[in-house]
């Protein structure tokens, strides 16, 4: 999940990290209030969960409160990457003498957190890391010891951090460390982190992601989800335990198992179609989340044909027919769909659907092929 | 012959009164798994399935009392890095975690502290292990594998179901299939399968299917081509897969342009492995 930069720094600001004192405004009215308290010039940040927001034009200066009103207008009706704006950060402008990277993440390769600083921040730590690299110190954690504080120490030499700021250089690495680590994170980022003219630190722009599978223990962090930045779809799945990603083809699928599911569109694919949609309906698939499924995946007015691939295991294939059964009952699709039932009990599903006129297919090959043709159609 | 269970796995059910964990130790015994304990703390000295698996409370009585040298774990995901823990610190040298969804700070810690104790760990988020007519530890179907000289590893669960019957569609057989599972960390990974499958006498080929997300793939390749004799012949999930979005797995995530199908399929092919273009060719690469 992913928090929007006016959320990573609240969070930051809880571990005693300093960030500007911004608040965040849904109107052009509200943003001029804000710049109005703060006074002095201010910088007006979309707050969209894309990067790239200042190249699109999604962060100006702003000279007065009138100007912010107008910027924040201009802003407000904007489109970043395809996601509308909704609200906007606004901040005092910072007087900044040395733009800084900080940023913990999950090294899965060494199966450890890595700390990564570089004296080259305000850029895109990717784009460092492409032209750069030797720019960019990295210092792993062991995860049962935490950080420690001559690893902090090692960073601020590591990109020449003058002196007299490694004390409080050092409490943002450990405010950062707690941050991550009590929110169950896998990405906190301080880009940059600014040495200001009046010789202290402070975290102009934030940026979390957090571990959708540790939120059953940070109900408040779960709240922080922003469902006007996905898809309506994948909310809606989400809330039946369906694993689902839009695509832009036109077959609709349905799958047991996200592996198979992948494979699925590999094969449409392979075999010169499009799939609509990643679908993983998981085991043990009742008509209920059968019907969910084939709603979320009609929504989509572009799918042709829903392709249904399942392979009992566990999950049993007259368990899923009868699913499908009532599923259609309650949806009627209208669009053709072709079915592929393997595994257990599969004999017993596939003459479950013998009067639902669906096209059968035997092997996966021949299941792409005929969902294909019959897109083509 | 065959790599981490066969006749002699003595396995422990960790959760074995949950839904899950009762019906699939259910299944484990009916294929022939010696499954000889339960654990459920508060459930000390009860019996499940007809009196036929003993409840302890807790891994180490467990341990004490039936000899046990695997255990498999069905808790919830909140719970199963405490009941690794648990069972690593009972003595047991090999553990299967069936659960999916642990948070992966919790798996740092974890491969850390049984890296430390050296214990093996399979999974999480995996489907356990099939030693064809031998033992089942974990969901694995066991009627849709044969006896044979094919070792498996895989990424996947269906999936992998999908290869193993395809196999046996055409007469092949596994040694041994090991679903590692579908999260960015894990216990065990390709190369200590790859490893084992080249030591094992009875494995003459090998089937790796993997997917989108980290290197791990790429690395397997860098040991088939330095290390392996046996040939390989692998899949890769994903194609299709756009950049940025989790696809199900936890650990299958093309990030920062890293992790992609396209580079896999190049590392593999590079090192020798036929790879195929989708899971019914297998069969036919590896004749």
């Amino acid at each position: 999940m992913k928090l929007h930069e006016y959320q990573s720094k609240q969070i930051f600001a809880k571990y005693g990290i300093p960030i500007p004192k911004g608040q965040v405004a849904a109107t052009a009215t509200e943003a001029r209030q804000i710049a109005e308290e703060l006074g002095g010039r201010v910088v007006v940040k979309s707050q969209v969960l894309v990067g790239g927001r200042g190249k699109a034009g999604g962060i100006r200066l702003a000279k007065s409160a009138k100007e912010a009103e107008e910027v924040a207008t201009q802003i407000l009706g904007m489109e970043i990457k395809g996601l509308p704006v909704r609200k906007v950060l606004v901040d005092p402008a910072a007087n900044i003498d040395q733009e800084i990277y900080l940023g913990i993440t999950n090294d899965r390769a060494a199966r450890r957190p890595v700390f990564m600083a570089s004296a080259a921040g305000g850029v895109e730590i990717e784009e460092v890391a492409r032209t750069n690299p030797e720019k960019i110190i990295k210092v792993h954690i062991d995860p049962l010891l935490g950080l420690r504080d001559y690893q902090a120490r090692d960073i601020a030499i590591g990109i020449d951090l003058p002196k007299e700021y490694w004390k409080q250089f050092g409490d943002i690495c450990r405010g950062l460390w707690r941050a991550y680590m009590e929110c169950d994170a896998t990405l906190a980022e301080i880009n940059p982190l600014v040495i200001l003219k009046e010789k202290s630190l402070m975290a102009l722009d934030g940026k979390m992601l957090l571990d959708d599978n540790a939120l059953f223990r940070h109900p408040d962090l779960a709240e922080m989800r922003d469902v006007d930045e996905e898809a309506a779809a994948e909310t809606e799945a989400r809330k039946y335990g369906l694993s689902f990603i839009k695509l832009d083809g036109n077959i609709g699928c349905m799958v047991n198992g996200a592996g198979l599911a992948m494979t699925t569109m590999d094969i449409v694919k392979l075999f010169g179609g499009e799939p609509a949609n990643f679908l993983d309906i998981g085991g043990g698939a009742g008509a209920d989340k059968v019907a969910a499924a084939m709603r979320i995946i009609l929504s989509d007015k572009n799918v042709k044909v829903i392709l249904f691939n399942v392979f009992g295991g566990i999950t049993r294939c007259d368990e899923v027919a009868k699913g499908i059964l009532a599923a259609l009952k309650e949806v009627k699709p209208t669009i053709p769909m072709v079915v592929r039932l393997v595994g257990t009990n599969a004999e017993e599903g596939r003459k479950l659907l013998e009067d639902a006129h669906m096209i059968t297919a035997e092997t996966l090959a021949d299941a792409a092929k005929k969902s294909v043709a019959a897109a083509k159609a | 012959m065959s790599i981490l269970v066969d006749k002699k796995t003595r396995l422990l059910v960790q959760g074995i009164t949950g839904n899950e964990g009762l019906f699939h130790t259910q299944q484990m015994l009916a294929y022939g798994t010696k499954v000889v304990a339960g654990t459920r703390p508060g459930k000390g000295g009860e019996w499940v399935l007809d009196g036929k698996v003993p409840v302890f409370d807790s891994c180490k009585a467990a341990v004490e009392a039936t000899g046990a040298n695997a255990s498999i774990i069905f808790v919830a995901a909140a719970f199963a890095p405490d009941a690794i823990f648990e069972a690593a610190d009972a003595g047991i040298p090999f553990i299967v975690c069936i659960t999916e969804g642990v948070p992966v700070q919790d798996m740092m810690r974890v491969r850390e502290y049984l890296d430390q104790k050296r214990v093996r760990l399979l999974g999480p988020n995996c489907p356990g292990l099939l030693t064809p007519d031998e033992a089942k530890v974990g969901i694995i179907p066991g009627n849709i594998a044969i006896p044979g000289n094919v070792g498996v590893v895989s990424r996947s669960g269906t999936l992998t179901y999908e290869v193993l019957y395809a196999l046996k569609l055409v007469g092949m057989g596994a040694t041994t299939c090991v679903g590692i599972g579908g999260d960015p960390i894990n216990g065990t990974n390709f190369i200590d399968c790859l490893s084992m499958f080249e030591d094992d006498p009875r494995t003459e080929k090998v089937v790796m299917i993997g997917e989108i997300g980290g290197t791990d793939e790429e690395k397997a390749a860098q040991f088939i081509a330095s290390k392996m004799t046996k040939p390989v012949v692998s899949f890769i999930a994903g194609q299709t897969a756009p950049p940025g979005k989790r696809m199900g797995h936890a650990g299958a995530i093309i990030e920062g342009g890293a992790g992609t199908a396209a580079e896999k399929v190049k590392a593999l092919e590079a090192a020798g492995v036929k790879v195929a273009k989708h899971p019914e060719e297998i069969p036919s690469l590896l004749k």
